[in-house]
């Protein structure tokens, strides 16, 4: 049984973000710092030696001592008072701004994007428009108008700050709009307001709060750079009132300027480096440390597997047909792994052999998670980051691929190894043509010129069965059927005449009608070219339609290989026979419905639950 | 017996395209199929073929711009969503990807409770619902504080299966729900399929590409091509001996999993292409 759903893997451990940041370097120092500025300004009244305001005609540009710890102003305002009280005023005005940015932003953003329509239209208008605004001049006209408020001029900023929020949530929500789940909850009765706040409100949480902590750096900033112009309100005490005064007094008192510098450029600081940890622990909970958890548990119940079973892999012995020529590929106890975080290695594929001749077809069949495309990869020396080849060889035409330097393995790709990819359409670079994307491999390979490869892309798409070969060597990929662009891939693979061809999982993307087509295709392709193909497939039909021999794959390890018909007729080893056992081209057909008991209208109550 | 389910009677679903007066895309052109209460009917075509619109027309996911699907009787093409809520418990979904159709950030409880709030169930009936539910699906009770993301594809089709029958509906459309699945997991995800059907006399609407799964499960079969049906039947005759010559292609195009049987079939499909392009040339002349 390969799917007995008793085995899970234990939960990851869901640790909330505030604690992770604690752990994380510049998170905790950057926390730290804000806490204490926080702290600081809240506790001002208590701290606070002087009053903010009073002058004092005794002090003025007084020098650091006991009565004025950081001196004072050119008022004889006490420095360090003005310190702490601005920091109420300046942190509450950021606020301010961020919390009108996020408002406006993230209902609009999610409003606009869950419902589209004018909404939408004229939001995303708006949004434009604000970010087309220098927020400045905007500042400084809004001044002029409404006279010299902070908290007037931070609202004005937190709606010139809402685009951030507005595009952030607007590109997460109609991204998240379409999936299938919100389709499920849709379908299950459930309520706008209870999907956004459920499905949608959860995706864009973790880029809001990323971006809220960037935006109130800006804010504050902003805040101190209109006060520093002397534009702000003189009735209450701001980091940016101070830095105007001390730069008003640079000559006569130079460190006037230097503590609310610090304090500013501190807080900016520490919530751009917030901003960045937090991005760091929130968006690595996802990704390659899942991969990373997945490769290693598939690696141990590998292990666990074959202690358990202790079977080795069923051979049949070769048929000695005239097709096939001499060996070109042979893979010897191949070994692929992949470098783990912690220095080890987990191994996806082990001791795996495999014997394609000239002009055989040679089918690699397994599930998913049975190295099967990871061994044609590494035949190709094209395994995604982290993976390497850890032992075996695979010998090719007399040479051994595992030992070629990255250099020597180039000339080796496309030339003689050519690879047909499972998505057409996303192995074709959307910015050339066609035309182009078959000749350059063509030059490159085989030295030919301009001219002579445009000659030769025409006929080979002439040959892959193309009906108007030069309109498709003009178009674009966007331009063509997915069965096309396979057409063409195939076309690019077999351009520089290639001895091996290894083709993953070459029609599972494609509609049975055109599935059988490519077929035929890669049939009489192989039959003219006289190629060794490995057909990478799940799909035993694809397999009897093509291959001569097959090697059937799991977690890892080869378990059969033989003929195609011993595979077929006279499978040895139990994983084989349950495969061929789930096909079900060969099982009747259900039948029609016969009257049965259960149909006559069965009352709508759950054990206990009545609906 | 022979009461309807589910009538779908000459439906037409159109996406307005982007463009001023452009002609809006018909994805359905006039669609009629019936179900039965415990039947499963299926839905076979290629891609673009229109079956997976049908499906959501059905569910109200898609726009229908003409024809009428009644339930039991009562037209539920234009439902509000007040009437979509009242129909929640009669008719369900389970989607294609096993790993879009489960939010990440959920739990499997909080999945399979959330269809229940809707219907306002106690907590703690809730709970002992989501513990039947994972037993039906043969999931094991310690799945139910995991998320999605713990599981492998057949384990959270099953998930996705549970959420469905949550509410014990009459219908459940699937829309390709064993394609993403590996070969042994999906023959035994389709064996659920037909126990839950045979134990709890559901109905499927069962859209799929794949015509051995179709013809395995469906006691009727409709063919779709181009936005329409070109031929719907009894299970056995429509996949045993189709009469539409697209039908007839789309079952020649199908490989057989063995090496002697498929080599004449595949002549066989070269003599039905080339039989079929002398009518169609004959028709021309003609």
């Amino acid at each position: 049984m390969i799917d007995t759903p008793t085995a899970l893997p234990t939960p990851a451990a869901k640790v909330p973000l505030f604690r992770r940041l604690l752990a994380h370097p510049t998170g905790a120092a950057s926390l730290l710092v804000l806490f204490l500025v926080a702290l600081a300004s809240v506790l001002a009244p208590l701290l606070a030696s002087h009053d903010p305001n009073t002058a004092d005609l005794q002090s003025v540009l007084a020098k650091a001592g006991s009565e004025h710890l950081l001196g004072a102003d050119s008022a004889g305002r006490d420095v360090f008072s003005r310190l702490l009280f601005a920091g109420q005023f300046s942190l509450a005005g950021a606020l301010v701004a961020l919390a009108v940015a996020v408002l406006l932003g993230v209902t609009g953003g999610l409003v606009a994007g869950y419902y589209g329509g004018w909404f939408d239209s004229v939001s995303s208008w708006l949004t434009g428009l604000l970010m087309a605004l220098p927020g400045m001049v905007v500042l400084l006209a809004a001044r002029a108008v409404l006279g010299p408020s902070m908290w007037l001029s931070m609202m004005i900023f937190g709606i010139l700050l809402s685009p951030a929020f507005f595009r952030l949530v607007y590109a997460s929500v109609t991204a998240v709009h379409n999936e299938l789940y919100v389709d499920a909850a849709r379908v299950s009765g459930l309520s706008d307001v209870r999907i956004i706040g459920r499905h949608i409100l959860t995706v864009v949480r973790a880029p809001v709060i990323i971006q809220s902590a960037m935006v109130l750096g800006i804010a504050i900033a902003i805040q101190a750079g209109l006060e520093f112009l002397g534009l702000g309100d003189m009735n209450i005490p701001t980091w940016g009132s101070m830095l105007n005064e001390g730069f008003i007094n640079l000559y006569k008192s130079p460190t006037l300027v230097l503590w609310p510098a610090l304090v500013i450029g501190a807080v900016c600081v520490a919530l751009t480096l917030l901003a960045n940890a937090m991005r760091d622990e929130l968006e690595r909970s996802r990704g390659p440390a899942k991969r990373r958890k997945r490769a290693s548990s598939a690696a141990a119940d590998e292990a666990e597997a074959t202690a358990k079973r202790g079977d080795a892999a069923v051979i049949h012995p070769e048929e000695t047909t005239g097709s096939a020529g001499g060996i070109l590929l042979e893979v010897i106890g191949l070994g692929v792994g992949y470098d783990q975080a912690d220095g080890s290695t987990s191994h996806v594929v082990n001791h795996v052999n495999l014997r394609v001749r000239r002009g055989e077809v040679h089918g690699l069949v397994g599930e998913s998670g049975s190295g099967k495309t990871q061994t044609a990869f590494s035949i190709l020396r094209l395994l995604p980051q982290g993976g390497r080849v850890t032992g075996g060889s695979i010998i090719f035409d007399d040479e051994d691929l595992a030992q070629l330097s990255e250099k020597e393995m180039t000339k080796v790709r496309g030339k003689r190894i050519a690879y047909i990819p499972q998505e057409p359409m996303s192995n074709l670079d959307a910015a050339f043509t066609i035309g182009s994307q078959l000749m350059e491999p063509m030059r490159v390979c085989l030295g030919i010129s301009k001219a002579e490869a445009r000659e030769r892309a025409l006929a080979l798409l002439a040959k892959v069965g193309i009906p108007n070969p030069e309109r498709t060597f003009n178009a674009y990929p966007h331009e063509i059927s997915g069965g096309m662009a396979q057409r063409v891939l195939i076309a690019g693979a077999v351009s520089c005449q290639p001895d091996l061809l290894i083709a993953d999982e070459p029609t599972t993307a494609l509609d049975v009608t055109v599935q059988a087509e490519v077929l035929n295709l890669l049939r009489e392709l192989q039959d003219e070219l006289q190629m060794g193909v490995i057909l990478v497939t799940h799909n035993f039909g694809v397999v009897a339609d093509l291959c001569d021999s097959v090697t059937v794959m799991q977690t890892g390890r080869v378990v059969e290989t033989g003929p195609v018909r011993a595979i077929f007729n006279n499978a040895g080893h139990p994983y084989t026979r349950q495969l061929l056992d789930a096909i079900l081209e060969d099982t009747a057909p259900r039948g029609a419905l016969k009257n049965s008991p259960l149909n006559t209208g069965t009352p709508n109550t759950l054990s206990g639950v009545t609906l | 017996m022979n009461d309807t389910l589910l009538d779908v009677r000459d439906v037409v679903v159109e996406y307005p395209l982007k463009g001023f007066r452009k002609e809006p895309f018909k994805a359905l052109k006039g669609v009629s199929l019936d179900i039965r209460p415990g039947e499963t009917v299926g839905l076979v075509g290629e891609s673009g073929s229109g079956k997976t619109t049908l499906g959501r027309a059905v569910l109200g996911l898609a726009p229908v711009t003409g024809g009428s699907i009644k339930y039991r009787g009562q037209e539920i093409s234009q439902a509000t969503r007040a009437q979509r809520r009242e129909l929640s418990h009669e008719i369900q979904v389970v989607f294609q990807d096993p790993y879009t159709s489960l939010n990440p950030s959920m739990t499997i409880e909080q999945i399979l409770v959330e269809p229940l709030t809707v219907r306002k169930v106690e907590r703690q009936a809730a709970n002992r619902r989501v513990a039947e539910l994972l037993d039906q699906v043969r999931l094991p009770q310690d799945a139910a504080q995991r998320l999605p993301r713990e599981f492998s594809g057949g384990q959270r089709q099953r998930v996705a299966i549970a959420r469905a029958l949550a509410l014990d509906p009459k219908l459940i459309v699937c829309d390709e729900p064993v394609s993403a699945l590996d070969l042994s997991t999906q023959a035994r995800v389709m064996d659920l399929f037909i126990e839950i059907q045979e134990r709890t006399g559901v109905a499927y609407l069962f859209v799929s590409h794949d015509l051995a799964v179709v013809r395995h499960l469906s006691h009727r079969v409709a063919v779709m091509y181009h936005g329409e049906i070109v031929e719907w039947g009894d299970g056995d005759q429509v996949t045993g001996s189709p009469e539409h010559p697209y039908t007839q292609r789309l079952f020649m195009a199908a490989p057989i999993p063995d090496p002697d049987r498929q080599a004449r079939h595949r002549a066989d499909r070269l003599r039905l292409l080339d039989l079929q392009h002398q009518q169609d040339l004959q028709a021309g002349v003609a």
